[in-house]
Parts: structure tokens; C-alpha cells; sequence
């Protein structure tokens, strides 16, 4: 390295590390699911409110699941059941209280979820 | 594209310092000690006001004058070296997942509780004081030869792998316990050459007991020798006394003599408790060092709950820092002339640095080593010794893996919640099991009452090590072989 000198042997560890890294290729843009080498794969543990049925209403433009901002367990259905999230979902405390009444079991009538129109 | 440019700066966790006219970071999250330029200056400047873009940030540098490529260089080296990271704090906040213990790390010392019989009454004694934590009725005295030989091969068998092995003998008042002793090292000696593997010895005394045939024994065979002093009489025999209240200076004054000059193949060492008066830290290291002639002396505070009469309050432990700091500048004196200083709290931590610990766990106890009281029982180190809640099994029924895991999980760095913001947990990593628990009640309890303390010493420690490293960088070599703590 140029501008930090190594003092002492964890720094020098670091230092070969950080020499052999900058001999490889460019770093090029990678999408968080390719990662080279892959992240340590840990369980998907549901967290919350998720632990609920939620049927997922978001896709990304192909279809798929995995690259989304936010597990589709954890999307809009949830948000209005256990807990408000304005953002999401209609207002069940005040303006849309019978919202969900279509939708006795999610796990069959998620389809009568409907949106609204403020 | 490449993945620099899409990247968003900001400071890496560091704790920035300065030696000898030279400018340093102590990368926390590795322990890493890195000499700097004055282009990293600049970068940690640029930084310091908040995050900046890649493009930002190399365009700024470029405003003092880099060049395009050497900005990018710079900045890509910095990120690679983590001392710069990309990302938001948000990052940051997604906790570590708190490892799980090492299962069956192979042990490398064992404290051997000879006798929890001590011929001394020192007031501020943990274990026998107002705080101790020891339980020892109804338990044997003095360890037998049967449970001293178990405590060997147990040694032996729990540290495969590792050649060379150590066993610290350890009381009540050792010596109390001489006999076995011998035997003990007798037989450690001899298992460990069966197995073509070596084991060294010390032990810890007040010195009371000491005669010319053992020292003449502690020397032949090598044996390090701590002796427990808290300096000159006066402050010597305040605390450290017999039980009818005398002090026991003038007893072990001629013998330690005796010791410093009979005793030739290992330095002798000096452990001071610094209690309520008992604070002069520059007089005592005079005392010990030039006047009874001892190779090193470490000091530490009384290990105590905070309303006992000889509990330091804060005040008394600025002082002590002070002094500290006196001895700490002398201490680089002589480094910079190539000349070992005695002066132990120095020394143990610059090892720590050279090595660039990044602890887990404050020590070693429950890990790499463990203690054995004279009843068998197996605690995480000598100070839990003879204590039922702490005990991790016996040596005749081997470790109790559950509670050695509990243990284990309470002291570790990521347990403790406070330590995760500050820059000096690589070596302090909470702090003293024991302590913790004398104070809070819980040995996985951080430290918190000598926070600024330890980062201040640490802070000193660094500074001293900066500026050997640029003004006599040799000395340092001498802390290859030392084991760091």
C-alpha cells in the first residue's frame, strides 16, 4: 500500500490482503443475489408480524421474487393486519375499518383484497 | 460502471492518534495499527464533515491538488484497507450474529489452587474479603497428590495439538502447599516428555514462606515467580498483613532479596494492588524496581464492590492514571534507547498491540485456561476458584460443557451491548469476568466504571507504540515472541 504503512501484524495481514486485491480485474457492478463469492447463507427467519399468512403482491419486472427491497412475506397484507403502515395499505383505523372483511382466512380469500380508492 | 463509482463514503471505525511527530490508525474492527500519510489526512478531512459520493470525494481531492488517479488510488486503497467504507449507517446497524463459543478450544494453562489456606489476612483479599465469591466449606483444604496428578494429565489431554503447555500454581498462599508442588512439577515434567511435548511452570506467593532450598528449587527448575507487594513499608503493611494485624513487610523483605539475587533463570516479577491509599505509583515502582532490585511490576486497582473503605473512588484513580502516564514516558525512554523498562502494564499491552489482538473474550478464562481448586473443581480462572455458582465441572467428571457455554456466551465482545461504540474493545473487550461480577453481578457485566480509563491508558499505550515503530522500530521485535494475553 502507498499511504498506509503496516505497523503491526494484523495491519501487515491486511496489507498483503489489500495488495493481492488490487492486482485483481476491475471491480465490476454485481446485483446482491450474485455476489461472488455468495453471502453466508443464513435461514430466512420471518420477523414480527410476518409470522402471519401474507400473500405477496409485488413481482419484479421478471416475474420473480428474490430481488425485491423487502421478503414478500413481510408485504402489503401484513402491514394492515398486525400493524399499520400507512405507506401500504388503507387506512383500517379510521377510513377503510372493513377492508379486509372479504378476507376471512388469507390463506384462501387473499384474492378479495381490493384496492381503494381515497 | 465499476462498483467504486457507485459507492457512497464515509469513515470506517478508527481511532486516530499521534507518536513521535507521526500520524496513526488503530482500525478497531481489526486491531490494525497503520502509520499514515498526509493524503489519508486529507481524505479523513474530506470525510469528517459527512458521507461523500466516489465522484464527490475525488473530486475534492483533486480540489487539493491529486491528480484523477492518484485520488481514485487512494480512495480505492483506503476502502480496501476498510479504514474508508461504502454504504449508510444503516448497514452498520444489522447486528453481528453473536458467534457461538469455540467448542473444545484446546486449554493452554491451568491454575492450580494448591491450598485455599492463606497465611496472611490482606483485608482486600477476593478470596476471602467482603466480595469473595469462593464457597469453601465443607471442601478439602489443600489439593491431594491423587487430584494434583488428575489435574496434570487433564491438562495434557484438553490441550492436544498444542507442543508446549503451562501450569501457574496459584493459593491461598502457595508455598502453604510446597511439597506438592514438587511433586507436581516432578510428574508434569515427566508425562509431558512421555508425549515429547514441554510444559513451564509459575506460581504466584506473598513471599513469607520462601526459603534458600526453594528458590534454589523454583530456579533449577525455571519456575516464573510473581511476588504480591504493595511497596515500601508503610504502604506495604497497610492492607497486606498477618491476622493479628502486623504487617508483613519486614518478613519478606529479606526473603524477596534473597529471591531477586538466588533466583537467576526467570525475571521476577511484582504484583501491586493499589487500594484507598495506597496510590503512589511512581514511589512504589521506585521501591520495587531500584531498591529490592525486581525485573518487572505490574499494577492493579483492588478488585472491589465500590463502598468498601479501600476502594479507590475516581478521583484516586486519576491520580493513579497520572502516575501512570509518568512511569508510561519513562517506559518510552528507555524503548527508544533499546532498553527494557519494568514497568509490566506497558509491556503487556504493547504486546497485545504488536499482535494486534482483537479479543472476543477479555481473557483467556473458560477458553485456553481454566483453574482447579484443591477440590477438583474446575473454574474459568483462579479468582472463581472454589465457588459452587461458578464452578465448570470437576476435574474427576471433566468440564460441564452447558455452563462453560453460558459462561463463555455472557463474556463475549458481542453480548455487551455499551463495548459495541467503543474504539478500545479489541483489547479490553469488556473487561475482567470476575470484576464484572464482583460489581454488577453478572460476569458478562462490561466494565463500565473504568471505561474512560481504559481508553485513555489504551490511547497512551498506542501513542508509545506509534512512536517506537517510527523512531527505534527494532524494539518492537522483541514483542515477536511474547505471547500476547
Amino acid at each position: 500500500m502507498k499511504h498506509l504503512r503496516a505497523i503491526n501484524r494484523k495491519a501487515r495481514r491486511i496489507d498483503d490482503l489489500v495488495t493481492a486485491m488490487s492486482q485483481d480485474a476491475v471491480e465490476d457492478v454485481v446485483a446482491l443475489q450474485n455476489q461472488n463469492p455468495p453471502p453466508a447463507a443464513r435461514p430466512h427467519v420471518p420477523m414480527g408480524c410476518a409470522l402471519a399468512f401474507s400473500p405477496g403482491w409485488e413481482v419484479d419486472s421478471a416475474g420473480g421474487t428474490a430481488g425485491l427491497c423487502q421478503p414478500v412475506e413481510r408485504d402489503i397484507y401484513d402491514c394492515y393486519v398486525t400493524c399499520f403502515w400507512p405507506a401500504q395499505v388503507p387506512d383500517h383505523l379510521n377510513n377503510y375499518p372493513d377492508w379486509a372483511n372479504k378476507c376471512a382466512a388469507a390463506t384462501k380469500d387473499w384474492r378479495n383484497l381490493d384496492l381503494v380508492f381515497p | 460502471m465499476t462498483a467504486a463509482e457507485t459507492r457512497t463514503y464515509r469513515l470506517g471505525e478508527f481511532h486516530q492518534f499521534e507518536g513521535g511527530g507521526r500520524q496513526f490508525l488503530y482500525l478497531v474492527p481489526a486491531g490494525a495499527i497503520f502509520e499514515m500519510d498526509q493524503a489519508v489526512a486529507a481524505v479523513i478531512g474530506e470525510l469528517t464533515e459527512g458521507e461523500a459520493t466516489h465522484e464527490q470525494l475525488v473530486g475534492r481531492l483533486v480540489d487539493r491538488g491529486f491528480l484523477d488517479d492518484e485520488a481514485s488510488e487512494l480512495v480505492g486503497e483506503l476502502f480496501r484497507a476498510r479504514a474508508i467504507v461504502a454504504g449508510n449507517a444503516w448497514s452498520d446497524a444489522t447486528p453481528e450474529p453473536l458467534e457461538p463459543p469455540p467448542a473444545n478450544f484446546p486449554l493452554q494453562s491451568l491454575v492450580m489452587n494448591l491450598t485455599n489456606q492463606c497465611n496472611l489476612s490482606c483485608q482486600y483479599c477476593y478470596e476471602f474479603g467482603d466480595d469473595k465469591v469462593a464457597t469453601p466449606d465443607g471442601k478439602p483444604k489443600f489439593m491431594d497428590l491423587g487430584t494434583a496428578k488428575a489435574s496434570v494429565d487433564f491438562l495434557l489431554e484438553q490441550s492436544s495439538g498444542r507442543k508446549a503447555v503451562h501450569i501457574t500454581f496459584f493459593g491461598g498462599e502457595t508455598l502453604m502447599n510446597f511439597p506438592l508442588l514438587k511433586q507436581v512439577v516432578a510428574y508434569a515434567n515427566e508425562q509431558a516428555a512421555a508425549q515429547g511435548r514441554t510444559i513451564d511452570f509459575s506460581l504466584t506467593t506473598n513471599a513469607t514462606l520462601l526459603t534458600p532450598a526453594i528458590i534454589e528449587f523454583l530456579s533449577e527448575n525455571r519456575i516464573g515467580v510473581t511476588v504480591s507487594m504493595d511497596g515500601p513499608p508503610e504502604l506495604h503493611d497497610k492492607l497486606r498483613v498477618f491476622a493479628n494485624g502486623r504487617g508483613s513487610y519486614d518478613i519478606i523483605e529479606p526473603r524477596v532479596r534473597a529471591l531477586i539475587q538466588g533466583h537467576r533463570t526467570r525475571p521476577i516479577t511484582a504484583r501491586v494492588t493499589l487500594t484507598k491509599g495506597v496510590t503512589d505509583v511512581v514511589r512504589i515502582y521506585r521501591h520495587l524496581k531500584d531498591e529490592l532490585g525486581f525485573h518487572e511490576i505490574g499494577f492493579a486497582p483492588v478488585t472491589t464492590s465500590p463502598d468498601r473503605l479501600y476502594a479507590i473512588n475516581e478521583r484516586g484513580m486519576d491520580g493513579v492514571l497520572e502516575q501512570f502516564h509518568v512511569l508510561a514516558d519513562e517506559y518510552l525512554e528507555y524503548a527508544l534507547r533499546g532498553e527494557m523498562h519494568g514497568f509490566t502494564n506497558v509491556s503487556d499491552t504493547i504486546a497485545e498491540l504488536y499482535q494486534g489482538v482483537n479479543k472476543s473474550h477479555p481473557c483467556g478464562a473458560g477458553l485456553g485456561l481454566m483453574g482447579v481448586g484443591p477440590s477438583g473443581d474446575v473454574s474459568p480462572c483462579h479468582r472463581f476458584v472454589d465457588s459452587d455458582t461458578h464452578s465448570l465441572g470437576n476435574i474427576a467428571t471433566g468440564v460441564d460443557r452447558e455452563k462453560q457455554a453460558d459462561f463463555l456466551a455472557r463474556g463475549h465482545i458481542h453480548a455487551k451491548y455499551e463495548c459495541q461504540t467503543c474504539w478500545a474493545r479489541p483489547l479490553c473487550a469488556g473487561g475482567c469476568h470476575h470484576e464484572a461480577f464482583v460489581r454488577y453481578g453478572d460476569t458478562g457485566h462490561p466494565n463500565l466504571h473504568y471505561c474512560d480509563w481504559i481508553r485513555d491508558w489504551t490511547d497512551t499505550c498506542l501513542r508509545i507504540f506509534g512512536t517506537i515503530s517510527a523512531q527505534n522500530p527494532e524494539f518492537l521485535e522483541k514483542f515477536a515472541e511474547r505471547k500476547a494475553l
